[in-house]
């Protein structure tokens, strides 16, 4: 492990008890959702991680408690290292607090979380979808949204499906 | 027959004008500027040099709906892409055709899930159907002839 991620371990471990686990050398640590925006903090302005290069997440339904991971990817440019944070949260009616006030690139991210997953983030000034169309209903990225809209259509089951389909009009 | 034999030789010929109308419409046929895909790449290739579709009257790749005659759709229409694509298909002054290149314009292809249109015949009405993933540039232009073949048999009462 890193010299600088070592410190950063030893010292979260103490003040937010954050549990660690490391995969092929990339550190995670593993903390709860009200001291993410306090341990972020101190991330930026004490171990130089001053970039979020990635905030995303991960569904492990039909779990429920915890449903979701969000993964938060930190990077230090003067350290160059790159730190993991992991946060369980519930699936029922997610809410974590929005980054915004310290990353301001996690706006999109988290917009991107809301239209994939439909987790809330608090203090988020302008939660609305950016990727789907603006009128969709549901969050597809959840692992019991349906896949597919239609059928695969085979030799048997051709007409059955050609007759249902809505083919467009002049 | 006819006016060749009273007139003489005066360079003139006699042509049905439903002939004449569906010539000049498959000799100059312009497609709409329109790739959304990977299929783009090999209508490009289609278009360039070595394929070269200005054989057929295709030279001109139109940036803006309302001068072409034709839409090529290359590539798998997202969702998010089908209203787009209908409002370019109506701002296309008639007569207009399309031609579903690809696999995943025609049926949706490899991408059977949500974000997909299943063919983008349930956008537009589809004339000719080019198969393949990514179809090759002969693909295509034979794709284009097939309409042309279609264009021809066109009776002009029915435009009327």
């Amino acid at each position: 492990m890193d010299e600088h991620i070592q410190s950063v371990v030893t010292v979260f471990s103490e003040r937010f008890g954050t549990g660690v686990y490391e995969f092929r050398g990339e550190v995670s640590l593993i903390l709860t959702s009200d001291r993410i925006v306090a341990a972020c903090q101190s991330l930026r302005d004490e171990f130089d991680f001053e970039l979020l290069t990635e905030e995303t997440a991960v569904d492990y339904w039909p779990e429920q408690t915890p449903r979701f991971h969000l993964v938060y990817r930190l990077r230090s440019l003067k350290h160059n290292t790159i730190i993991g944070l992991r946060m369980p949260v519930d699936g029922n009616d997610p809410t974590i607090p929005s980054l915004i006030g310290l990353y301001a690139n996690a706006n999109w991210f988290e917009r991107e979380l809301w239209d994939m997953f439909g987790i809330h983030f608090e203090g988020h000034p302008d939660l609305r979808r950016v990727v789907m169309p603006e009128d969709w209903v549901g969050h597809p990225l959840r692992k019991d949204y349906p896949l597919g809209y239609e059928e695969v259509q085979y030799t048997f089951n051709f007409d059955e499906i050609d007759a249902r389909k809505p083919y467009a009009k002049e | 027959m006819g006016i060749e034999q009273k007139v003489g030789n005066m360079g003139i010929v006699t042509v049905s004008l439903e002939k004449a109308v569906n010539w000049a419409r498959t000799n100059a046929m312009w497609p709409m500027l329109f790739g959304l895909a990977c299929c783009a790449i090999e209508m490009m290739s289609a278009e360039a040099a070595h394929y070269d579709m200005s054989r057929f009257g295709m030279e001109l790749m139109r940036a803006s709906p309302r001068q072409s005659d034709l839409m090529i759709v290359a590539g798998r229409v997202s969702r998010k892409m089908a209203p787009v694509l209908r409002r370019l298909y109506d701002q296309m002054p008639d007569p207009k055709w399309v031609i579903s290149m690809g696999d995943c314009a025609s049926c949706g292809g490899v991408f059977n899930n949500y974000a997909i249109v299943q063919g983008v015949d349930e956008v537009v009405p589809v004339d000719v159907y080019v198969a393949g993933c990514p179809p090759r540039p002969e693909a295509l232009i034979h794709g284009v002839l097939t309409l042309y073949e279609k264009v021809r048999s066109e009776k002009l009462k029915d435009w009327a």
